[in-house]
């Protein structure tokens, strides 16, 4: 194993999938020359040429629309968004069009497309450049919803998400970026299933069940509850958001008899809410107190620091919400 | 910036890289006309003018017989809409006939096409089985989609036929992209998309005549101006009169034709295709057509009177094509056969269709996320 950022470990999967299909190809805004905003495509025009990675004009629903095109005939589009929010910008291709492709031709034809970018706040990038869209994606059928939060998860998941025959939305986090963790070297392939999640930190008190950049806030909070509280808490890091891995989170439930949904999408309608619910529906008698859901405050997103935390449910709202679940 | 410098700046721009004016005004920049069309102009009134070889006689009855299909099927499905057999909405394309014949039959097997919501033309033009086709607008089990898509998303991908979409201009990009894939791959296929007038003011119509235009994109735009956007004449909604002029400002070739004449149409999809195929890049084509018929099944077509549509019927497709057919010494006879078969098959497709099954519950359930991935094939 050797240590590595959740940027390096994007770009290695871009290029192994580029190396290993010729059907794969990036396009997206600056991606090419520039080597991407975040540089999560850097030197990978160099390497491949300009069929493989496409500078586009800002045009997201036309090259939206063409890797859905590119798509149906067997190519394998990659799709940066350089903010995730653009998603919005693009809505009627992905949600109307990719999402729903397959189903409304019986079949005949399929999307494998990845839709991939970075999102979420912590950088002050404020109302329309730090939005999470996992729950957004997650409400609609037709598109695999991926968040991981780790170097090693980002690699194994993203190659994945370009083979899988799906449309994947593959959302990235811009606090994650410059972390580093361990993962193995580019000539040790491996990949992660999507749909599965993946327990970062034993616990038997409480369970937090997280994905994206709220999972190194859980972490955090997990070890200030130990610490300080001697509350031992369980951190499930989701990875997927569609399809949810419940049976992992009910087999943790089952040691902790308590859940703690947190994401940085809107708490109203959100993954949270959803998970919660499917608990209260298929796995109430593992109840112990009541469940609860932690997300983003409903605001849209300030600049400035003092209100932008504010608005995060960050660690020290995790923890304020862990003792009063544990107290009951 | 100062504004010495500024104007400088712009002065750059204006004259930066090589300017694509001259090149897409060869086609048609000649023989503008003074007036627009409107309305009440017949496609014969269209201004580009373009050299038009005459077709094969034996190549004009087929042509003449899809046409009488396509007609004939839209007014059984006219006719199953009112007997309360097809839901939702149905938008027949009455009239617009050769815009779909001619095209078809310029293009080869290979080759693609993605149209809008108004698609029923196209699909048979490109080979679509009637019976099959209006089963799907019925929703039922034999309809090529098994009932998902219906009238709206017309699709078969071994005849090309890419998707109909029910989103106005958001079928564009998607034969971009498929242009891209041929680019890319180093194909020679060329795609097609079909749109109305009403397509022109998306968005993404825009972006896509951009990203065609600057990356060559063996691609046909083809815009089928009916004269109306949904329930509203152009006139009222832009105070752009000739619409086949805005791609130029991309940098693309256009032309705007008599989109009634199959032979135009033909000629004018030829020469687009050659151009596509050659790695010369997009062509945009206006084709002035006339929509007979409402824009949807019960529209009450309270926007224009009797008096414009009867005026349209002297250069409406299948008459023009009979009037060609009979000109160049064709007996009455023939064509008169050639209309009874088609009248058959119709009365065959519906009879199919009618009695075609509805699907199982259980199918509402499948094609929503495939279980596969690139690693089984």
């Amino acid at each position: 194993m050797r240590r590595t950022t959740y940027i390096q470990a994007l770009n290695e999967a871009l290029r192994e999938e580029l190396q290993r299909d010729e059907e794969v190809f990036l396009i997206g805004e600056d991606i090419g020359h520039y080597g991407g905003l975040f540089r999560v495509t850097r030197n990978l025009l160099a390497e491949f040429g300009e069929k493989r990675v496409l500078d586009t004009p800002i045009s997201e629903q036309a090259f939206m629309g063409m890797a859905l095109g590119a798509a149906i005939v067997g190519m394998r589009p990659v799709v940066e968004l350089m903010y995730m929010d653009f998603t919005l910008v693009a809505a009627d291709q992905i949600f109307n069009q990719i999402a729903k492709y397959r189903y409304m031709t019986g079949g005949l034809l399929r999307t494998p497309i990845v839709i991939r970018g970075q999102q979420g706040g912590g950088k002050r990038y404020g109302s329309q450049h730090s939005q999470s869209v996992d729950s957004l994606y997650a409400h609609f059928p037709g598109i695999r919803v991926v968040a991981p939060a780790t170097p090693y998860d980002a690699k194994g998941l993203l190659k994945t998400a370009i083979r899988d025959d799906n449309p994947v939305a593959f959302l990235e986090h811009k606090m994650l970026y410059f972390t580093r963790g361990e993962a193995p070297p580019p000539e040790e392939e491996y990949l992660i299933p999507i749909g599965k999640a993946d327990i970062k930190r034993a616990g038997s008190d409480l369970t937090i069940a997280t994905f994206s950049y709220c999972l190194l806030q859980a972490l955090e909070a997990a070890e200030t509850l130990q610490q300080e509280h001697g509350i031992d808490c369980e951190v499930v890091d989701l990875r997927t958001v569609e399809p949810l891995d419940t049976e992992t989170v009910w087999e943790s439930l089952a040691k902790t008899g308590r859940l703690l949904a947190v994401h940085e999408s809107y708490a109203n309608c959100g993954v949270g809410a959803e998970l919660v619910a499917r608990a209260y529906e298929e796995a109430p008698h593992l109840l112990r107190a009541p469940a609860r859901r932690l997300g983003m405050a409903p605001v849209s997103i300030p600049v400035s620091r003092a209100l932008e935390e504010e608005a995060l449910p960050w660690k020290e709202e995790i923890i304020a919400t862990a003792l009063e679940m544990s107290r009951r | 910036m100062k504004q010495a410098e500024m104007a400088s700046h712009i002065q750059t721009l204006a004259d930066g890289p090589a300017q694509p004016r001259a090149e897409a005004d060869d086609q048609t920049g000649a023989a503008l006309l003074p007036a627009s069309i409107t309305t009440n102009a017949l496609p014969s009134e269209s201004k580009s003018a373009i050299d038009v070889p005459e077709l094969d006689i034996e190549l004009l009855l087929d042509m003449y017989r899809k046409a009488f299909l396509i007609r004939l099927l839209e007014k059984a499905l006219l006719a199953a809409a009112e007997e309360g057999q097809i839901g939702g909405a149905m938008h027949t394309a009455i009239g617009h006939e050769a815009n779909a014949i001619g095209a078809a039959y310029a293009l080869r097997s290979g080759d693609y096409i993605t149209c809008t919501y108004r698609g029923h033309h196209h699909g048979i033009a490109w080979g679509m089985d009637p019976g099959r086709s209006i089963a799907e607008v019925m929703g039922r089990r034999d309809g090529f989609a098994k009932g998902k898509g219906g009238s709206m998303h017309f699709v078969s991908p071994q005849h090309g036929m890419m998707g109909a979409n029910g989103i106005v201009a958001a079928q564009v990009p998607h034969a971009a992209g498929l242009a891209l894939a041929s680019q890319l791959r180093g194909e020679r296929k060329v795609a097609i998309t079909f749109f109305g007038d009403g397509a022109m003011f998306q968005g993404v119509m825009h972006e896509t005549f951009n990203m065609a235009a600057k990356w060559k994109l063996p691609l046909i735009f083809y815009c089928e101006n009916s004269r109306y956007s949904e329930m509203t004449p152009i006139w009222r909604t832009s105070s752009i009169k000739d619409i086949y002029l805005f791609p130029r400002a991309y940098g693309m070739n256009s032309m705007q034709i008599d989109g009634n004449d199959v032979e135009v149409v033909h000629a004018a999809v030829s020469q687009a295709a050659e151009r596509a195929r050659s790695g010369n890049g997009p062509t945009f084509i206006e084709g002035i057509t006339y929509r007979l018929a409402g824009h949807m099944a019960g529209d009450l077509e309270t926007y224009r009177p009797p008096e414009e549509v009867e005026k349209q019927l002297a250069h409406e497709p299948l008459t023009v094509l009979r009037n060609k057919l009979l000109a160049r010494g064709v007996e009455q006879a023939r064509i008169s056969d050639i209309e009874e078969e088609v009248d058959e098959a119709i009365d065959e497709a519906v009879s199919f269709a009618e009695k075609s099954p509805w699907p199982d519950a259980a199918e509402t359930y499948l094609d929503m996320f495939s279980e596969s991935t690139s690693e089984e094939r």
